[in-house]
């Protein structure tokens, strides 16, 4: 199981309220990701979850029973630290050993558990080293063996990529989507990367603030941004957003529309010079400077054969605008 | 990282260390309070009472008194100074490319190894003794009459010996401080033009100063209560010359015998104390903990 | 990396160096030199660094002459003792303010730190009485006591300094994995701070070691340590300058060279958290 009920869930610390009151219900065997910029109150609420941190106020209910005041290692939660928090003193195994350990379990039971761990994970080999010896791969792997020997509820991962380079970090992305659907845990995922919160996703819980601003499934995020601070976040690059009196002629305060629903045609209905252009070869992207609209950016699919100084005329997409009022709500 | 029940047991975790520290402060201090106030001479036990102020006034009227706050300052003034001083220009030698920086560590490191009256004593006799001491041979050889140390000159010699036990604590802190300094700062400041003098005075000083920071707090600790190196090597002499206030309390307690008036100067020395150790963790506590 | 520098420059250092170093630990080497030579040989005019006549006589004179090995023994129990003790009150301690500080934690110990600058002389007579009074007077479990609690705010800073550079992360995960408080300690902390409590214990044995004040007041035969011993050789009876020396190289020598051996991992734990 690992059903996560939180009601009105605050924190503050002295008079900053960290989190205001925050409701979220997490079902069982869904990937939940925490997103939003730094200091908006995610690993707070994780760490609230965890039991790390009391809350000033609300209700955690963990499978039905109140997990409000209970200390973090009666939670049932298992969870995957961004330095890894490796004991260094101890080999690998006695690492992944170590839950099972402080819960008395016999040493017999303990050493089939790790040999099981260690055979998912890829650490078969490793486990007579001492976590200074290992790559940070290997580390991070460790860190989630660790976690499922003790067969939790749920996972709980604080930005456990963010210590990686790019190319481990994809890799290490797949893996933890793969375990995911491989044990069928709850698995709670905090990051400031939109990309790993829409590759990985069931859901996705945008923060701001201490504050949820939207929670849904990642297309439902991309397609149906309820306000402007989602639209922002949600999508790479960034939606470009345009107010005056190109909005007003839409109806709205701010128009948004992503890059890659901009495109560029002889007929457009703007006209911009280009500032910058990138080319990937799958994909160009360019800045282009349109008067009296501002700096826009467009994704272009392939190669563009478009260079800085190019004077071209560009447009949305028919039906592919965002429009929102002057409270920053969809419309 | 904290959570009510952690904070609870933090509590308790260091309650032992605080009561047992609390206890052995002011339980000694509050009998040392009451004797200040009382007429108490072993060697007239029949007489006692109250006596008011009187032993604080007796005190505070002795020219020694004065004398002895005045050498106190010198001892703990004097050798902070030398031993910061010496122990950078050491370290800054030490931690040059030379031949041989393990044994040389060895070597510097070894007076804060030896005991006090152990120094104290070879100070006293192998070098500054006038008939039979090294340094005496030394004047002799250049053809001049023997310095007499520790009649002549007590509070200097006082100071040299204390010094040369402090200095390596000061050094070696000092020298892991220097090493601990990235070397690509100093090579950025070798770029921007910096002679090596302001590259001491502009990188490796700041670099330094939580360590000389240390360096002083701790020393300051002990120093205040120097006592043996005084007992063994001048008994506060000539006449006073040598007497710091612990000394002077001493010589209350034991040599008068008269516990109330070195009570009252026992009181008097920890109210001085601790006037240094809130001038010192002012300025210094800031600088500890960034 | 330091740079090549031309060897004529590295001659100079390095024969500076090693003058100064040399000059600094002249005091000792004289004293190990002088307790080798006949008293007469000792007092030489012009002295003489080496003399032709070496002897043990000394040593043996001074080791039938008092009970060395008595006094040997209760400087380990009560240096070694007062340290063991003194770590086991400040592990917990230290722990509290290094993972649970609160807006005291730097007044506490900085209070704590201050009560060592209080002199021991002004507060002699009533512990005197006071160890009299309780029969710790003349016991090593009074020295034991006593030294310890003189050298308890030294072991808090210095544990404290060195658990603060521990990751948080590590004990929060111990507390997911469901350590008690006490198995955290026992089990996590303590073992990740061993070269950390290691320099501490070094430390605070040789500050114990070379206590001179109250191992001599609050002793008279029984519990009396070195200190004591090399304090009863400097009572004014003649000058016997080899045998001093003698004496006095017996009671610094156990602490010298345990310091000796132990030298890099003492220096490293003497930054007091200085050195980042």
């Amino acid at each position: 199981m690992g059903k996560i009920t939180l009601t009105q869930v605050r924190k503050s610390f002295g008079e900053t309220h960290v989190i205001p009151g925050i409701d979220l219900n997490i079902e069982h065997g869904e990937f939940v990701v925490f997103v939003g910029p730094s200091g908006c109150g995610k690993s707070t609420l994780l760490r609230l979850i965890a039991g790390l941190e009391d809350i000033s106020g609300g209700k955690i209910e963990i499978d039905g029973t109140d997990a409000t005041d209970l200390p973090p290692g009666k939670r049932g939660l298992a969870m995957v630290f961004q330095s890894y928090a490796l004991y260094p003193h101890m080999s690998v195994k006695k690492n992944i050993a170590f839950p099972l350990k402080m819960a008395g379990m016999d040493e017999a039971a303990i050493e089939a558990k790790v040999q099981s761990a260690a055979k998912i994970l890829n650490l078969a080999n490793y486990l007579e080293r001492k976590p200074g010896q290992l790559s940070g791969g290997q580390r991070q792997r460790v860190a989630i063996g660790r976690a499922i020997v003790r067969e939790p509820a749920a996972f709980l991962f604080d930005e456990p990529l963010s210590n990686l380079d790019a190319a481990l970090r994809v890799t290490m992305r797949q893996e933890i989507s793969e375990l995911h659907q491989k044990l069928a845990t709850t698995m709670i995922y905090v990051t400031h990367d939109q990309v790993e919160a829409m590759t990985m996703a069931d859901k996705i819980v945008v923060l701001n603030a201490g504050r949820i601003e939207q929670v849904g499934a990642p297309l439902e995020l991309y397609n149906h941004p309820q306000n402007l601070f989602v639209a922002g976040f949600i999508g790479s690059p960034k939606m470009n957003l345009i107010t005056g009196a190109e909005a007003q002629k839409h109806g709205c305060t701010t128009l948004g529309v992503r890059p890659e629903y901009i495109e560029v045609s002889a007929d457009g209905p703007w006209q911009g010079t280009i500032g910058l252009a990138e080319h990937l070869g799958s994909d160009t992207f360019l800045k282009v400077d349109v008067p009296g609209i501002g700096m826009l950016t467009v994704r272009g699919s392939g190669e563009m054969h478009l260079h800085h100084g190019n004077q071209i005329r560009l447009g949305p997409q028919a039906g592919k605008i965002y429009r929102f009022g002057p409270d920053g709500k969809a419309l | 990282m904290s959570t009510q029940s952690n904070r609870a047991a933090a509590r308790l975790m260091v309650a032992p260390s605080v009561i047992l520290l609390f206890i052995w402060m002011i339980v000694p201090l509050a009998m040392t309070l009451y004797f200040s106030f009382r007429l108490y001479r072993l060697l007239s036990p029949e007489r006692s009472g109250w006596v008011g102020l009187a032993n604080y006034t007796w005190f505070l009227k002795s020219p020694e008194f004065w004398q002895a706050i005045g050498n106190t300052l010198a001892l703990v003034g004097g050798v902070l100074v030398i031993t910061v001083v010496l122990g950078i220009l050491i370290a800054l030698l030490i931690d040059q490319p030379v031949k041989g920086q393990g044994v040389l560590r060895i070597l510097v490191i070894a007076p804060f190894f030896v005991m006090p009256p152990v120094a104290a004593s070879i100070w006293k006799n192998l070098f500054m003794h006038p008939q039979n001491g090294l340094f005496a041979a030394v004047s002799r050889a250049f053809g001049a009459d023997p310095i007499l140390y520790l009649e002549n000159h007590p509070m200097l010699s006082v100071i040299g010996i204390v010094s040369w036990e402090w200095l390596p604590f000061a050094t070696l802190i000092l020298l892991t401080a220097m090493q601990s300094l990235s070397s690509e700062q100093l090579e950025a400041a070798e770029m921007d033009g910096a002679k090596p003098i302001s590259r001491f005075r502009y990188i490796v000083l700041p670099h330094l100063t939580r360590s000389i920071t240390v360096v002083i707090l701790i020393e300051t600790i002990f120093l205040l209560g120097i006592f043996g190196e005084i007992f063994t090597t001048t008994q506060g002499g000539p006449g006073s010359a040598s007497t710091t206030l612990p000394y002077m309390i001493f010589k209350q307690a034991i040599a008068a015998k008269d516990i109330g008036r070195a009570a009252a100067g026992g009181i008097i020395a920890v109210i001085l104390a601790n006037i240094v150790a809130i001038f010192l963790m002012r300025g210094i506590g800031r600088n500890l903990d960034a | 990396m330091a740079r090549a520098v031309s060897p004529r420059r590295k001659l100079i250092t390095t024969v500076a160096a090693w003058a100064v170093s040399l000059l600094i630990f002249f005091p000792v080497l004289w004293m190990i030199l002088t307790s080798f030579k006949t008293e007469a040989s000792a007092v030489a005019s012009p002295p003489q660094l080496f003399t032709a006549d070496w002897t043990l006589q000394n040593y043996s004179d001074v080791w039938a002459r008092s009970d060395y090995p008595r006094f040997f023994w209760n400087s380990v129990v009560i240096s070694v003792g007062s340290t063991l003790l003194g770590l086991a009150i400040a592990i917990p301690a230290a722990w509290s303010m290094a993972f649970v500080p609160g807006r005291k934690t730097k007044d506490l110990l900085m209070w704590m730190l201050s009560t060592k600058m209080m002199p021991g002389v002004a507060v002699l007579i009533p512990l005197y009485l006071l160890f009299q009074r309780t029969g710790l007077f003349d016991t090593k479990i009074g020295l034991v006591l006593a030294l310890m609690l003189m050298n308890l705010p030294i072991i808090v800073w210095m544990l404290y300094t060195y658990f603060k550079e521990i990751p948080s992360e590590i004990l929060e995960a111990s507390r997911m994995d469901g350590a008690s408080l006490w198995k955290e300690v026992v089990y996590v902390l303590t073992p990740m701070a061993i070269p950390g409590i290691a320099s501490t214990l070094l430390l605070n044995v040789i500050l114990a070691w070379n206590e001179a004040f109250w191992t001599i007041t609050l002793t008279t035969t029984k519990a009396a340590p070195l200190s004591a011993f090399i304090a009863s050789f400097s009572a004014p009876q003649g000058l016997f300058y080899a045998k001093l020396s003698a004496a006095s190289t017996m009671a610094i020598a156990p602490i010298l060279i345990l310091g000796w051996f132990s030298q890099k991992q003492l220096v490293r734990g003497l930054t007091f958290g200085a050195v980042k």
